[in-house]
């Protein structure tokens, strides 16, 4: 069927490609507990561990999960954990401690309908979680949204490339329906990201260093102050990670702005309004954080205006007014709870928007 | 021109709806097409209807869900209450007969009733019912080879089943010849 030297070609699912990306990439560990619907990342990892070199733990808890990544990144190991919406609600006050004692590790999230217990159903709710620091205090994560099968393994290995560059928690921000679906995907190679053990990790103190500690309480203000104008500093560094795609922007009078599965929605929405003479384009961020706003207000210099849509309330659209500034309409098209939105309905939405006028009311 | 088709595939779980949707995403893969697979795994699922949404083209797939379809393959009567109007205008509706008790009624799409679960009785294997369905379709939409199919179903089943893949074939060609007494019929 394939010749050799190509690669092979597979169709998983979202979450098992994940995995496999993940075990590709040489984690040393896995620590999670079962939610749907990414019960399949924990499902692949239990059935591959005995065969391959790492270690699979279902912990008690989303709380214990955290912690033992905020310990075995602490000793330089490359770990990761992943959840859905509650379970990463749960996992919150461990991400903090583990951003401010920047240490590398990949936490996944696909999410689910919310809020509260909510739905199994595919979501975007949980934007705000991840980009403007879940838990407690002034931190950021590196996130990243796939939108596909593929990216699905390849954000693995992104995302462990960055963590350990800026030695910062990445996150990847997902939803039940690309964990669910399957695509075509060609993986990463295994053994194509090397990892050295940290010369921070606590592993034990030799006679020729100082002692290492990992640690996020600095009790006196002046030196917690430090710390916090290392990690803004730090996190301004991670703008130049910024990265997003683009769709029909060379002459897009009208831009949508959307992540995840809404992108691949929304092209289909751009698809079906250019075939009626209208210039719409997409900007999907990739980067959640950091976000693409440099280019969205490049964007908004010439375009009549912006059409968010996202599967929750309206959360990455504040981010998108920030950056347009005032310089032309943003509306917002959202549906909730687990309920995806038709490439029609948005099409429809953007017509009545800005074809016809029409005005919430 | 790019050639896409968006297939809903429809009906009880158990059914084989899902593994129907592999193997024609599978047998995509073989022609180095893309291919997208979405199954419902929601509390939907749970009630006893299970559905996917399969789309096969030459370029990039934009969104993986769609509310309207090329072709729909449905084998209960929830499924085509709920998938008859959904299908395009000119487009393609194959559903297994033996539980329908409302049949389609539209004028505007090309319409299969399909004695799937019977012919499969004969088989005396009626988990094939929706293999028979398969090959229907593809008898009308030629979007992949029937040899691909077939190397589709080495990937699909697990090891322990790949003596089953002789009985799948008959099964896709019984599926076949059904389509075509009926389009004859009609000619």
């Amino acid at each position: 069927m394939e010749n050799s030297n190509k690669k092979e070609v597979r169709l998983m699912k979202g979450n098992e490609a994940l995995a496999e990306a993940a075990i590709r990439a040489g984690i040393k560990a896995y620590f999670g507990y079962p939610i749907t619907p990414q019960s399949e990342i924990l499902e692949y990892f239990t059935e591959q561990a005995p065969k391959r070199n790492f270690t699979v733990l279902q912990a008690e808890s989303e709380v214990a999960s955290i912690n033992m990544i905020y310990g075995a990144a602490g000793a330089g190991a490359r770990v990761m954990t992943s959840s859905s919406s509650p379970g990463v609600s749960l996992m919150q006050e461990g991400i903090s401690y583990i951003a401010t004692a920047e240490l590398p590790c990949l936490i996944v999230n696909i999410t689910r309908g919310g809020p509260g217990l909510g739905t199994i159903q595919p979501s975007q709710g949980d934007y705000f979680q991840s980009v403007k620091g879940g838990g407690h205090g002034d931190y950021k994560l590196i996130v990243l949204a796939p939108s596909s099968v593929q990216e699905m393994a390849d954000f693995v290995f992104e995302g462990f490339k960055l963590a350990e560059k800026y030695r910062n928690p990445a996150l990847i921000l997902a939803d039940g329906a690309l964990g669910q679906m399957m695509e075509k995907l060609v993986l990463p190679e295994e053994g194509s990201l090397p990892h050295v053990t940290p010369d921070w990790a606590t592993i034990g103190k030799t006679k020729d260093r100082e002692r290492n500690v990992i640690t996020s309480l600095h009790i006196q203000p002046e030196k917690m102050e430090a710390v916090n104008h290392h990690l803004q500093e730090k996190y301004k560094a991670m703008e130049q990670e910024v990265r997003f795609e683009e769709y029909f922007m060379d002459d897009a009078e009208i831009v949508f702005v959307a992540f995840g599965l809404s992108a691949r929605i929304c092209q289909k929405a751009v698809d079906i309004v250019r075939e009626k003479g209208i210039k719409a384009g997409l900007i999907r961020p990739i980067t959640l954080f950091p976000f693409p706003k440099q280019r969205i207000a490049d964007a908004a210099q010439n375009a009549a205006g912006f059409m968010v849509v996202e599967m929750n309330a309206g959360q990455m659209v504040e981010d998108v007014q920030l950056a347009v500034n005032g310089k032309c309409p943003v509306y917002f098209k959202g549906r909730m709870g687990g309920m995806i939105p038709t490439p029609e309905e948005i099409a429809v939405e953007l017509e009545a928007k800005f074809i016809h006028h029409e005005e919430e009311v | 021109m790019i050639q896409t088709e968006e297939i809903i595939v429809a009906g009880f779980g158990g059914q084989g709806v899902l593994s129907l949707g592999q193997v024609l995403s599978y047998s995509a893969i073989m022609e180095d097409k893309e291919t997208s697979w979405m199954p419902s795994y929601g509390p939907e699922m749970r009630g006893g209807t299970a559905n996917c949404v399969v789309i096969i083209s030459d370029g990039r797939i934009s969104s993986p869900l769609v509310s309207v379809y090329d072709s729909a393959i449905i084998l209960n009567q929830p499924s085509l209450d709920k998938f008859e109007s959904c299908v395009k205008p000119g487009g393609y509706l194959f559903y297994e007969e033996s539980t329908i008790v409302n049949p389609p009624t539209r004028e505007d799409i090309h319409i299969f009733k399909i004695s799937a679960a019977e012919e499969a009785n004969k088989l005396n294997k009626k988990q094939v019912a929706n293999m028979i369905m398969l090959g229907s379709f593809l008898e009308v939409r030629q979007i992949v080879k029937l040899e691909s199919v077939l190397k589709a179903l080495q990937k699909v089943l697990p090891e322990r089943h790949h003596h089953l893949i002789p009985l799948n074939e008959q099964a896709i060609l019984i599926g076949k010849d059904l389509v075509q007494k009926q389009l004859q019929e009609t000619n």
